[in-house]
């Protein structure tokens, strides 16, 4: 129960939501937090479709036999799971949302660089997901997200080429997204904020855009190849006339990898602005956290390789790929040792947002140590293709980025709304989360070790106990998803107003009214203080 | 405000040396050098390259920001290809034994 | 200061915040187009390895003298670019249209050249992969691989050529209606930027397609 402020001014005052009505304000606005809404409403749409295939996904694993599916209907699902959750859902969610709303505001600027490309990488998203949607109703793709070839380009009978072009037009939107961040962060600081007082999150969302700008044209080549060699059969990719398989797999990876650093680094930026705001206490080691989000970019070019331990790639490149792959989790873990220190000694309170925190810092930790396992080139050629892998990536990918992501919309749903939710559903659903997902993914590590293989629709009956309760996990999960969107919807009505900061946090997009004015700021704010400057002055709770 | 202006002579002489250095990678194609013949023509090429960005794209008198990101987008791309390249060229380097087909009927039996 | 009819856009400060934006935004959607064309070499220098010799006589079946042709056109094209860039910097309208002009024409005359010469010759020959694809020599499956990517890499060209000589045509218009100035010439910049980029593009591949193929 927060404190409410009573509206008493005669007129409402004015601010983005209510400055303009009806639906060309919204179809056709420049206003980055308008596109963040429009992106918010897109991506929250395809993480219900997304996950809908995986509770089916999970309901046919209850038996060993497949209680549900034919196996070629589950390889669609799969297939469907993962192109969705990546790359309409996992890829574009904090860039996209938070990233949009929060850059031009926590920089003091009234807008990004190039707004109206801002709003075109909208519209080529909705394209990409349209055509990708299409081939979900067309019959849906069995070749799995990573489109390997030459199931793709020559066996597979499902609508390859229509996911393929959904996920390429789909890429052109991430490109241009971080091409606005990298180009607006670098020009339209306001006057004091050097790049050490940034906040974290912008620190990294820059390396994230980085990361999109430079990889993702060469995933779009590689879809692009597939296409060509499905539709003429020349050799590109097909070994029966003399194509190279693995050559898909380096373009595909050489994006692909990265990529997981792209779902990754923004929600690392959420939990360090959530770290410091909870415990209010300036964060531990800034140089380092901010440094470390630029490694981690730079790093993560160099490894991709590691997915391809036992496809037919070189030994000797393996043994490189693996090297490097364990200096990319070195960054990793210098960011969690700093969220623990900031934590020391701070005066910690437990609202929803810092309970996704924690959450993340507990599990992002434990997927990233299991990433070592996969690493190691060894252990590799066991587990690989097995449930190891898929527990390791949903304890990142879920257990973190999500969690991430989630903390981020509870922690600045007042300034995006002007109101408040009510934090004791929002802590239940957090908790419910919490351990829904552990239930569904830790069997997995142990299914992944004992052996059974992933993008399988059936599986041998010693494994079915595990599977049963991963299964039930992945129905506590989906209710603990289900909540939030309940009273944060409810709350836009009903939820206690919110004033411009009602967490007593630091950073600019605190000092503006919630929801803010359109141009953000009254007047350029001028930057003096270093980030996240707690225990200097009182920052008043408003 | 204006950036900076280039003299047409300038921009002339640039051009006259990519007229050249076409002819002279053209003209070297003809000639045998084995398998110097790809170096020179990839040679002539970055310079050529280099020309067109320093000087028609003005990157000789633009921010060091610019530069970086030139540079940048230069050592990714090397980074691609050679980290491929690493691949393709290293998959021999443990050859398969010639009577792998023999073996794998052995192991399977 | 933002008043309509000034250059400067909303979001910016100043006319050199704006000017700084828009180069750094162009620079780094060029890197872009730099990845994405780099994937195609990597394929490409992998297939030439694999396949040298049916690669060496794809090449020596392209016509090196049009070949040549085509890049000198080309880069005729980028001199008269960057005068283009230069004139509207002056504040020469007229210069800058005929400029503009010239790198219209030249942009037709490559693509023109290439449709109507290259690759009409290709297909009537039967070397076109999909399309007509009637070799039935030593080594046809490598030798069809070649000129698939032969094929594939000059029509991504093609395609950024034909998109720029849209943006020309646009300038073109914008120029006639007197929209540049010595304070505002970002879009001619820019799109000089974006031409010149697809000249290095072709720079690299005509000697790697048509030049390395022992023609000796």
């Amino acid at each position: 129960m927060g404190t409410a402020t009573i509206e008493t001014a005669i007129e409402p005052r004015v601010h983005y939501l209510n400055a303009s009505y009806g639906i060309k304000s919204w179809l056709l606005t420049t206003d980055h937090k308008r596109i963040a809404l429009l992106y918010l409403a897109s991506i929250t749409f395809f993480f219900f479709v997304g996950g809908s295939a995986a509770v089916l996904m999970r309901l046919n694993l209850i038996e060993p036999q497949g209680a549900l599916l034919e196996p070629a209907t589950y390889n669609k699902l799969f297939s469907m799971h993962g192109i969705i959750m990546v790359f309409l859902f996992m890829i574009p969610s904090i860039p996209a949302v938070l990233g949009n709303f929060l850059v031009p505001m926590m920089i003091g600027a009234r807008d990004l660089a190039f707004p109206r490309l801002n709003l075109l990488s909208w519209y080529v998203f909705m394209v990409g997901g349209l055509f990708t949607l299409y081939a979900v109703i067309a019959g849906g793709v069995d070749t799995g997200w990573t489109f390997y070839t030459p199931l793709s380009t020559t066996y597979s009978n499902t609508n390859v080429i229509s996911a393929a072009l959904g996920v390429f037009i789909a890429g052109f939107s991430s490109i241009l997204t971080g091409l606005n961040f990298v180009v607006t962060i670098h020009k339209m600081r306001a006057p004091g904020l050097t790049w050490f007082r940034l906040p974290l999150f912008i620190w990294a969302i820059y390396s994230t855009s980085v990361i999109q700008i430079l990889g993702t044209p060469v995933l779009a080549i590689s879809i692009v190849l597939v296409a060509l060699e499905r539709l003429i059969h020349v050799g590109v990719f097909d070994p029966a006339v003399g194509g190279d398989p693995i050559l898909f797999q380096h373009l595909f990876w050489f994006y692909s990898h990265p990529a997981v650093y792209i779902m990754i680094l923004p929600s690392m930026g959420v939990i360090s602005e959530l770290v410091t705001a909870f415990s209010k206490k300036r964060i531990f080691g800034y140089k380092f956290i901010a440094f470390s989000s630029v490694a981690i970019a730079a790093i993560s070019f160099l490894v991709w390789g590691h997915h391809m331990f036992v496809s037919g790639q070189s030994v000797y490149a393996g043994i490189v790929f693996s090297a490097l792959s364990f200096a990319v989790a070195i960054p990793s873990a210098i960011k969690v040792f700093n969220w623990t220190a900031t934590l020391y000694k701070g005066s910690v309170s437990y609202q929803a947002p810092m309970l996704y925190a924690i959450g993340f810092i507990g599990l992002f930790t434990m997927g990233g140590l299991t990433g070592l396992f996969l690493a190691t080139l060894a252990v590799d050629v066991h587990v690989h293709a097995t449930y190891f892998v898929v527990a390791h990536f949903h304890y990142i990918m879920v257990g973190g980025a999500v969690m991430g992501y989630m903390g981020g919309l509870h922690f600045w749903w007042p300034k995006i709304t002007g109101r408040m939710y009510p934090d004791g559903w929002a802590r239940l659903a957090a908790a419910i989360i919490f351990i829904g997902f552990n239930l569904t993914f830790f069997p997995q590590y142990m299914l992944g070790y004992l052996g059974m293989p992933r993008r399988y629709a059936i599986y041998a009956p010693e494994f079915q106990v595990l599977n049963v309760m991963s299964s039930a996990g992945a129905s506590v999960l989906g209710v603990g998803y289900l909540i939030p969107l309940v009273y944060l919807v409810w709350s836009l009505r009903y939820g206690p107003v919110a004033g411009p900061n009602p967490w007593g946090a630091k950073g600019l997009e605190w000092q503006t009214p919630s929801p803010p004015p359109t141009e953000n700021f009254e007047e350029t704010p001028i930057v003096t203080e270093e980030a996240y400057a707690y225990g200097t002055e009182e920052t008043q709770v408003a | 405000m204006s950036g900076h202006v280039v003299p047409k002579k300038l921009y002339i002489l640039v051009f006259t040396a990519l007229i050249v250095l076409t002819s002279l990678t053209t003209g070297v194609a003809f000639i045998n050098l084995g398998k110097w013949n790809t170096v020179a023509a990839l040679v002539i090429a970055v310079c050529k390259a280099s020309l067109v960005v320093l000087f028609f794209m003005h990157l000789r008198w633009s921010s060091n920001l610019l530069r970086i990101v030139v540079a940048s987008s230069l050592l990714w791309l090397a980074i691609l290809i050679g980290l491929t390249l690493s691949d393709v060229f290293t998959r021999d380097w443990t050859p398969v034994p010639s009577n792998w087909e023999a073996q794998i009927q052995q192991d399977v039996r | 200061m933002h008043s309509s009819d000034t250059a400067l856009a909303e979001q910016f400060d100043d006319l050199e915040q704006q000017h700084e934006a828009s180069s750094l935004g162009m620079w780094v959607f060029l890197a872009t187009e730099i990845m994405f064309f780099g994937g195609l070499f990597t394929a490409y220098i992998i297939f030439r390895n694999l396949y040298l010799p049916a690669f060496e006589a794809g090449s020596r079946l392209l016509d090196v003298r049009i070949g040549a042709f085509n890049t000198a056109v080309l880069l005729c094209s980028s001199l008269t670019m960057a005068l283009a860039v230069r004139a509207a910097q002056l504040g020469k309208k007229g210069a800058l249209i005929t400029f503009l002009l010239l790198t219209l024409l030249l942009g037709l005359t490559f693509v023109g050249v290439k449709l109507a010469l290259e690759w009409r010759h290709d297909y009537i020959e039967g070397l076109a992969p999909g399309v007509n694809w009637t070799f039935n020599g030593p080594d046809s499956q490598h030798l069809e691989l070649f000129f698939c990517f032969y094929f594939f890499m000059t029509s991504v060209h093609a395609l950024h050529m034909v998109i720029g000589v849209g943006v020309l045509t646009v300038l073109i218009i914008m120029a006639w209606r007197g929209k540049f100035s010595p304070q505002r010439y970002n879009t001619v910049e820019m799109s000089g930027l974006y031409w010149h980029f697809v000249d290095i593009i072709w720079i690299f591949l005509f000697p790697l397609l048509y030049l390395i193929g022992g023609r000796y």
